[in-house]
């Protein structure tokens, strides 16, 4: 199962690109487990104000299905 | 009247808009809180719109480093007040708004009186603490407010507590621990116009009450691709009771120092950002500094810092003549000792 996951502000800085394509087979269809593996794997860390939409919505709390797009939302302040 | 509205003929011309809303717009207040890289495109737009009262709220005067994004000012305005600077050029081009002017940051106690005597809020800042306030200052003043935010070549926009939709505390319920702010990250002028643009469009939809008002979504924009995605969020019930049930209170947004063992004495004005809040900080501004010198130990090596490293060295010349001999200059500024 693969998923399409976008990277905003800060977040995409770190990791170095704006989106990849993920395999979730080894992941699991967890966001959360989602949000921990890309956290690791580019060593961020979240102080809880990362925000994690799936196709476009925040708050959803249902498990990934193939095709979904999960978007990493860190706030930011610039003006 | 309709003579005066010469100048307005090609947007009246429009079906949403006409007399009316032409009405409507010279009717509106509305508050601006920053006027730099977002407040200046908002308010030209706002302005030669015919809003009928504009407030200018910043505590900065013009710096030459800003001329690059913020064009409503030239070098001639290098060292002046920003809102006073602002509505001179804003009314060039139209002095038939009321410009009402604020010298000051936003605060605790200013917000609520002042939010009050608008109908629309336009969040022009670029710290969190700020954004928090405005949140907050809105949802108990029942006011819209039109956020955006940059970093780098993307920026966010929404509209916040419009007709009961969510607050800014629904899309991020917790302030960041450390203000982007802190790292010097550089901007290009064209992405904050951009965006107070957009800005100065959602007001003048919210007044005149037409289209689809951005409450309950984000806009993101990432110029360099050029992708575009909205992002739909909900009204949290629980987050907005945080805030109608309490106190305004700053958010306590903190930079961290990198060396906590040594004691420092910061010489900037106590609105400037970052502001780390270590107990190792004595803060003294460097206007009273001649006043409060006495505050200062001198048994302890003590680094002195304000945002660039020259008023620091002011200030360790100053303190140097009153028998200071255990003064470090941080040249880097405050940037260059943040973790």
């Amino acid at each position: 199962m693969k998923v399409t996951v976008r990277y905003f502000g800060a977040i995409a800085e770190k990791v170095g690109k704006t989106e990849e394509e993920l395999d979730l087979s080894t992941i699991g269809s967890d966001f959360q487990d989602l949000k921990e593996h890309c956290l690791s794997t580019y060593q961020i860390t979240d102080d809880g104000t990362l925000q994690i939409a799936i196709n476009q919505e925040l708050g959803l709390k249902r498990p990934l299905k193939e095709g979904d797009e999960v978007a990493f939302l860190p706030p930011f302040a610039g003006g | 009247m309709i003579s005066s509205y010469t100048r307005y003929r090609r947007q009246i011309k429009l079906p949403e808009v006409g007399q009316e809303g032409q009405e409507k717009l010279a009717q509106a207040k509305v508050l601006l809180v920053g006027v730099g890289g977002l407040g200046c495109p908002a308010a030209q737009y706002l302005v030669a719109a015919g809003i009928g009262t504009i407030g200018l709220l910043d505590h900065d005067k013009v710096d030459e480093t800003n001329l690059h994004r913020q064009i409503l000012f030239g070098l001639e305005d290098v060292g002046s007040y920003k809102a006073e600077a602002a509505k001179k050029a804003l009314h060039r081009i139209n002095d038939q708004v009321i410009i009402n002017t604020y010298n000051f940051s936003l605060s605790v106690d200013n917000c609520t009186d002042l939010f009050k005597t608008y109908d629309v809020i336009v969040d022009g800042t670029d710290n969190f603490q700020t954004k928090y306030l405005i949140n907050d200052a809105a949802l108990q003043t029942n006011k819209p407010w039109v956020y955006a935010s940059i970093f780098k070549f993307e920026g966010q926009l929404s509209v916040f507590n419009y007709q009961n939709g969510p607050s800014y505390r629904c899309l991020f319920p917790k302030a960041p621990q450390e203000d982007l702010s802190c790292e010097e990250i550089g901007v290009l002028g064209i992405l904050p116009g951009i965006f107070g643009v957009y800005q100065a469009t959602e007001v003048i939809k919210i007044i005149l009450r037409i289209g689809e008002v951005l409450s309950g979504k984000l806009k993101i924009i990432h110029t360099l691709t050029m992708q575009e995605r909205i992002i739909s969020f909900k009204r949290v019930e629980e987050r907005i009771a945080e805030v109608t049930d309490k106190a305004l209170a700053l958010e306590s947004v903190s930079c961290s120092l990198n060396n906590e063992s040594k004691t420092y004495l910061d010489v900037r004005e106590l609105h400037e950002q970052p502001q780390p809040n270590n107990k190792n900080i004595i803060k003294i501004p460097l206007a009273e500094l001649a006043l409060r010198y006495e505050e200062i130990p001198n048994s302890t090596d003590i680094h002195v810092y304000c945002q660039s490293g020259i008023r620091s060295e002011k200030a360790i010349n100053f303190l140097r003549e009153q028998g200071f001999n255990n003064l470090i200059n941080v040249e880097g500024g405050i940037q260059s000792i943040l973790k």
